[in-house]
């Protein structure tokens, strides 16, 4: 193969990438345009977050990946072999507390984040009221007045219907009490991990071509109401392998009866509350 | 092979790429025999929107077409309309198709298991990368592409199915397409469709339009919150039951590729709120034409569902009247064809329009 860069990318664009992670870290939550790049890997498997990782990631760094929860799943398999393959001599690990950068899609890891970590979270879609307005030229006026009623609207209309906000993964979040910001979607039962979160979180979206931020500490505050608070779904059961009763869980469907399995989707914690 | 349920992804990867490089590497003699072998997925994609399942038929008009894939579709379409027909084959049962690939995005596991099958997926998009896979490193891996045959039989529940049992996905229609809507080629739909002529439209459908009219419903253009319950690739046999034998007989097989998407709940009330379907089936392996379809088939079911209809994507007369690439390349390109006659009838008109008054614009009092 042709040779590459540390990282892939040019040193030039890893720059700009960093500075518009700056500005991004400078205003918590609100979405920065970049000028996001080809990776080779196709758009929605994840560009944004590797082309974040690409511009943070130094000699020294140990790299996670997981997808879903796990280092073993296809894509995260093939997004850390990228980085070996591309950002020759780096570390990679699947074990959360060594990790000095944790590059995510769709989980946040149960094990607690430390303020050495960076977590590099993959977005499909950083604005988080494009369901209800799909033209960008107006949500960035929504934006700028901080008018998100029509969320709010959303939400009192799931009430009315089903009791309850029905909204089960990339559930909006105000940041920092300023902008309305999509999560990732990550499940609802993480959102709370993201709140005065040590580590700095980092959002990329490469195929939108959007960077934003929660610094380290910062306020991240699920949309709800004062009679209906904020009630992420918790697991039916205790993890199958480990008897957790605290993660999140996979539905495993074993047979073709239709027997159901539970067991915890993060992999290395499953792991390490077996081993206890 | 494994998609994500068990350890072991990086094998099932590193399978899954040899299995690339193994079809690349043949080298028949014959121009046509190549190109049908090494151009297979192009091949899949003419066979499909020229609703002609004939390998060696697509092979010749993409060859004569010079690999233009639009004009090799068009070519089979004019073949196949010179085709008689003497029978209708039975319904396929891809229940009992013989997988290459089979994955679901929606559970970890699932019945029949996740099979990765020969996938670009997961390759890194460096050219030359088929080249340069790395030396099989385990036994596991080499038995992967070699000690297992690809193919499996599997007659399996779906995982459509076991929602259906727990009562979360709306039931999927049963009635058989009548005759009114049972082949498009024989009588053409009107507005509006029937979801049997809908399916059948966007079976045909150019790839690159309803690719994007999929993606536009995932940027906010008409509702979608999309899971692939399923995707299979795989072969499956074709029946037919001559009436004067009055049984069925296995005529040849062939690769189909089909989604089955689960998509937003619908309903006022939790009592009654369930998932939704969206449905692809295209000939050949295409899968990112099965989803675009199954996406598009959620969207277009809008109206159906009491959704309100206000996105391109969802609007049934819009998207079938446009979606068919012979009938689109030739209304755009017949404006090659001498025009000069309405042209010259079009410069007589706007030449005594301008005759009229003796400035270039018309001057009204009441300007400003």
């Amino acid at each position: 193969m042709m040779p590459y860069n540390f990282a892939y990318l040019d040193e030039n664009s890893k720059r700009a990438i960093r500075r518009s992670l700056l500005k991004a870290v400078a205003i918590p939550g609100h979405q920065i345009a970049f000028a996001s790049r080809e990776m080779p890997l196709p758009y929605g498997w994840g560009t944004g977050g590797i082309q974040v990782t690409a511009a943070i990631i130094g000699k020294d760094d140990i790299l996670k990946v997981i997808d879903q929860g796990a280092d073993d799943t296809t894509n995260a398999v093939s997004i850390r072999h990228f980085f070996q393959s591309v950002a020759g001599g780096i570390a990679t690990t699947t074990d959360t507390q060594q990790a000095s950068i944790i590059q995510t899609r769709h989980r946040i890891p149960e094990t607690a984040l430390r303020a050495d970590q960076i977590i590099v979270y993959q977005v499909p879609m950083p604005e988080p009221l494009f369901k209800l307005e799909p033209r960008r030229t107006e949500t960035r006026i929504l934006h700028a007045m901080a008018d998100y009623s029509l969320m709010y609207l959303q939400l009192y209309d799931h009430i009315t219907r089903y009791g309850r906000v029905a909204i089960g993964y990339d559930y909006p979040v105000m940041v920092h009490d300023r902008y309305l910001m999509s999560p990732s979607p990550i499940p609802a039962f993480d959102v709370p991990k993201m709140h005065m979160n040590p580590a700095l979180q980092l959002f990329g979206a490469g195929r939108e071509k959007r960077l934003y931020a929660v610094p380290p500490y910062t306020r991240v505050v699920p949309l709800a109401f004062e009679d209906y608070p904020f009630t992420p779904l918790q697991a039916q059961a205790p993890c199958a392998l480990c008897g957790s009763t605290s993660s999140y869980k996979d539905e495993i469907i074993l047979d073709d009866s239709g027997k159901r399995q539970f067991v915890c989707s993060d992999t290395d914690y499953c792991g390490k509350t077996s081993c206890k | 092979m494994s998609y994500v349920a068990a350890k072991g992804g990086a094998q099932a990867i590193h399978a899954a790429h040899q299995m690339v490089a193994e079809r690349n590497a043949a080298n028949p003699d014959d121009l046509q025999a190549q190109i049908a072998r090494h151009l297979h997925l192009s091949i899949d994609r003419i066979m499909a929107e020229a609703s002609l399942y004939d390998r060696d038929i697509a092979a010749k008009a993409l060859l004569q077409a010079q690999g233009d894939s639009i004009e090799a579709v068009f070519i089979v379409r004019a073949y196949r309309a010179t085709l008689s027909r003497f029978l209708d084959s039975l319904p396929l049962n891809l229940g009992q198709a013989h997988l290459q690939r089979h994955i679901s995005a929606a559970f970890k596991d699932v019945p029949g298991g996740q099979q990765l099958g020969a996938t670009y997926d997961y390759s890194h998009r460096l050219l030359g990368y088929f080249q340069n896979l790395p030396a099989q490193e385990e036994a596991e891996a080499a038995s992967a592409t070699s000690g297992i045959p690809p193919k499996a039989t599997l007659n399996k529940t779906s995982v459509m199915e076991l929602l259906e049992t727990e009562g979360l996905i709306e039931k999927s229609s049963t009635e058989p397409a009548d005759a009114e809507n049972r082949d498009i080629t024989q009588i053409p739909p009107g507005f509006p469709a029937s979801r049997a002529q809908r399916l059948q439209t966007l079976a045909r459908a150019d790839e690159g339009f309803v690719l994007g009219m999929a993606y536009s419903t995932q940027r906010g253009y008409g509702q979608n919150h999309p899971f692939i319950a399923e995707l299979s690739h795989g072969s499956v046999n074709v029946e037919i039951c001559p009436p004067e034998l009055g049984f069925s007989l296995c005529i040849g097989s062939i690769e189909m590729t089909e989604c089955q998407m689960i998509n937003q709940f619908q309903g006022d009330s939790p009592d009654t709120a369930t998932f939704t379907r969206g449905y692809g089936l295209v000939f050949g392996h295409n899968e990112r034409k099965a989803l675009a379809m199954a996406l598009l088939d959620r969207a277009l079911r809008a109206q159906e569902l009491g959704e309100k209809v206000d996105a391109p994507a969802q609007d049934e007369e819009f998207v079938l009247s446009h979606c068919d690439n012979v009938e689109a390349t030739g209304f755009v390109e017949h404006l090659k064809l001498p025009h000069h006659v309405d042209f010259q009838s079009e410069i007589s008109t706007l030449r005594a329009l301008r005759a009229q008054s003796p400035g270039t614009t018309v001057k009204h009092d009441d300007a400003l």
